[in-house]
């Protein structure tokens, strides 16, 4: 069958600790109650504890997510001794380094970074693989903390800290427009920026495959960002802005906004452009949400645990067309929730798991992974918002009981049989499924893995536009399975 | 409880009054279904939203117990809820609400 494949799956994540506070509900919470502010940064981690973190590893390759289920837990206790910042899909990139990134990414002089901090970021970015010369040119001089200050003071900035140090600041893009603010802006470069980095990777580890930023026909960005001004808000087209500095020459690119579901309806759109022949190369991509940093972070306090929201994670997925080498997307079996769809749990899970498994014959069995939303429990669980992927996978084995192909008294065991644990950053739309689109890609390629069902969901009603939910979902299919 | 859902049972009893009134719930889990049900009958036990220290007493029940589950038909129980009964600690969830309402002495 010649469907579209999966060329090539990249991640990165980088550690902010001193963006925490600039998080929705820490934000919210510390103009609240000030006094937060000291409790907050004593459960702030260090980089190497981040880079340690078990589940942290796994997001950037350097161990299968299978491996979490013998970890002893909790994982933010029992760091990972093998740990290292770079994996063969991305890495974790220390805050410093991300300020220069940052910095980067911006075209509109809006990242002031000071001379002596912005000279070290220098030093270290060069010694990164991923920048050139050219690159570094763009980070500027920087700007005296003096003038920095002022425009923190007089002018809506917003402070960029490290390790209790002012070393620079986000200015804000309009005197007087309320999406353009020193808040808004550093939440959208910030997104632009791990979205670039990703696709950085997915370029850096694919290079001899004949992957060069230039065979890149369109970019769709699947993230939860909004950019755009007072007369257009959430315009977006962040793809574009990202496709330029990764060297997309060849490309345009658009944003698909759908909630957490957004990267699979990306995957599927993109693999519909690729299948239709009007384009070869489709690149999907969603960078970090800076929104979310923080979000459970009262939950953390109260069990006095590391806040472990303390990271922006990105993708990039390349999608193209067929080859006996790449896993590919079954476009004859599309899971869809439907409007006419009730938005009741067990109508969602006909309509994304049901449906397609029907289109096929088979049944909930011969799935061997189901990739849900893949929310660390770690993060959610003391937050009181449970085991999101547990919980998803006690709902396939039901369904499965509901069509006789599983047994009521083995419900609790679908998980690590059919399953995944939760391994990914509450991210929003970059936890939905899509952190095991690689390991799953590298299982097909070793002969170890036949099919996977990729799940992803949103909750509409959030925006208040509709009371409806979403779903989509596709199978991969190892080659010449 | 979310603040808003607090308020939106606080207005529907200020205006219709509480005697026509029953909260159904589909908490997940039975922490969260024993905190709901406790918002509506004794007031808001967080007392962050606008149900702290307000006893409405109004009847409540989980949507898997048998006083509602009775009540619906068979084939749309089915086909929106039963597969979450199998899902969810349904008979936990139950005994939590139960036990809420007999300690606020309530029922429909």
């Amino acid at each position: 069958m010649n469907f579209p494949v999966i060329k090539a799956v990249s991640y990165a994540l980088a550690h902010t600790p001193d963006l925490v506070p600039y998080g929705s509900k820490p934000e919210r919470e510390l103009r609240k109650t000030p006094a937060l502010c000291g409790r907050l940064a004593a459960h702030l981690r260090t980089f190497d504890q981040a880079c340690a973190y078990p589940p942290h590893q796994v997001f950037i390759g350097r161990t299968p997510p299978e491996a979490l289920w013998d970890r002893e837990t909790p994982w933010w206790r029992h760091q990972d001794a093998m740990a290292e910042r770079w994996g063969p899909y991305g890495e974790i990139m220390p805050e410093a380094e991300f300020y220069g990134l940052l910095r980067f990414s911006d075209e509109f002089d809006l990242v002031w970074l000071e001379p002596a901090f912005l000279a070290t970021v220098r030093q270290r970015l060069r010694a990164h693989p991923l920048f050139r010369t050219e690159d570094l040119d763009r980070l500027g001089d920087g700007h005296a903390l003096d003038r920095i200050r002022s425009k923190i003071t007089d002018e809506g900035a917003l402070p960029l800290r490290h390790r209790d140090r002012l070393v620079g600041c986000v200015r804000r893009g309009h005197d007087e427009d309320s999406f353009l603010t020193a808040n808004i802006l550093l939440e959208n470069v910030a997104c632009k920026a791990t979205g670039m980095l990703a696709i950085r990777w997915l370029f850096e580890h694919h290079r001899e495959e004949g992957i060069r930023p230039e065979i890149i026909d369109y970019v769709i960005n699947a993230g939860e960002e909004a950019v755009g001004d007072r007369y257009q808000r959430g315009a977006g087209n962040l793809a574009k802005a990202m496709a330029e500095r990764s060297g997309c020459v060849n490309s345009t690119g658009g944003d698909v906004k759908a909630f957490c579901c957004g990267p699979i309806h990306s995957l599927i759109i993109a693999a519909g452009l690729v299948h239709s022949g009007i384009f070869e190369h489709v690149l999907v991509v969603g960078g970090g949400a800076l929104a979310k940093l923080g979000m459970k972070f009262r939950g953390h306090l109260k069990h006095d645990m590391p806040i472990l929201e303390d990271v922006l994670a990105s993708f990039a997925i390349l999608v193209g067309p067929p080859d006996d080498r790449n896993p590919r997307i079954r476009l004859d079996a599309i899971g869809k929730h439907d409007v006419r769809y009730s938005g009741s749990a067990q109508s969602i899970a006909r309509a994304l798991i049901a449906n397609p498994l029907d289109a096929l014959g088979r049944r909930v069995t011969d799935i061997d992974r189901y990739a849900v939303e893949l929310h660390n429990p770690e993060i959610t669980e003391p937050a009181g918002s449970g085991n999101v992927p547990r919980h998803n996978y006690r709902t396939i084995a039901s369904l499965g009981v509901m069509r006789g192909e599983w047994s009521r008294h083995a419900i609790a065991e679908f998980e690590r049989w059919h399953g995944l644990p939760g391994f990914s950053p509450t991210q929003g739309h970059v936890a939905s499924a899509v952190p095991y689109l690689g390991h799953a890609r590298d299982a097909m390629r070793r002969g170890d893995l036949r099919t996977a069902m990729f799940i992803g969901k949103g909750s509409l009603f959030l925006g208040k536009m509709t009371h409806l939910s979403d779903g989509m979902s596709f199978i991969l299919e190892a080659p010449n399975s | 409880m979310d603040l808003e859902d607090q308020g939106a049972i606080k207005a529907t009893v200020e205006e219709l009054g509480s005697d026509d009134i029953v909260v159904i719930l589909g908490s997940p889990d039975p922490d969260a279904a024993e905190m709901y049900a406790e918002t509506v009958t004794l007031g808001d036990p967080t007392y962050a939203g606008p149900l702290a220290g307000v006893s409405l007493r109004l009847p409540v029940y989980n949507i898997f117990e048998p006083e509602i589950k009775e009540q619906i038909p068979p084939e749309v129980y089915q086909e929106q809820v039963a597969m979450m009964e199998m899902v969810l600690p349904a008979e936990e969830i139950c005994a939590r609400v139960r036990a809420v309402r007999e300690k606020a002495g309530v029922s429909s």
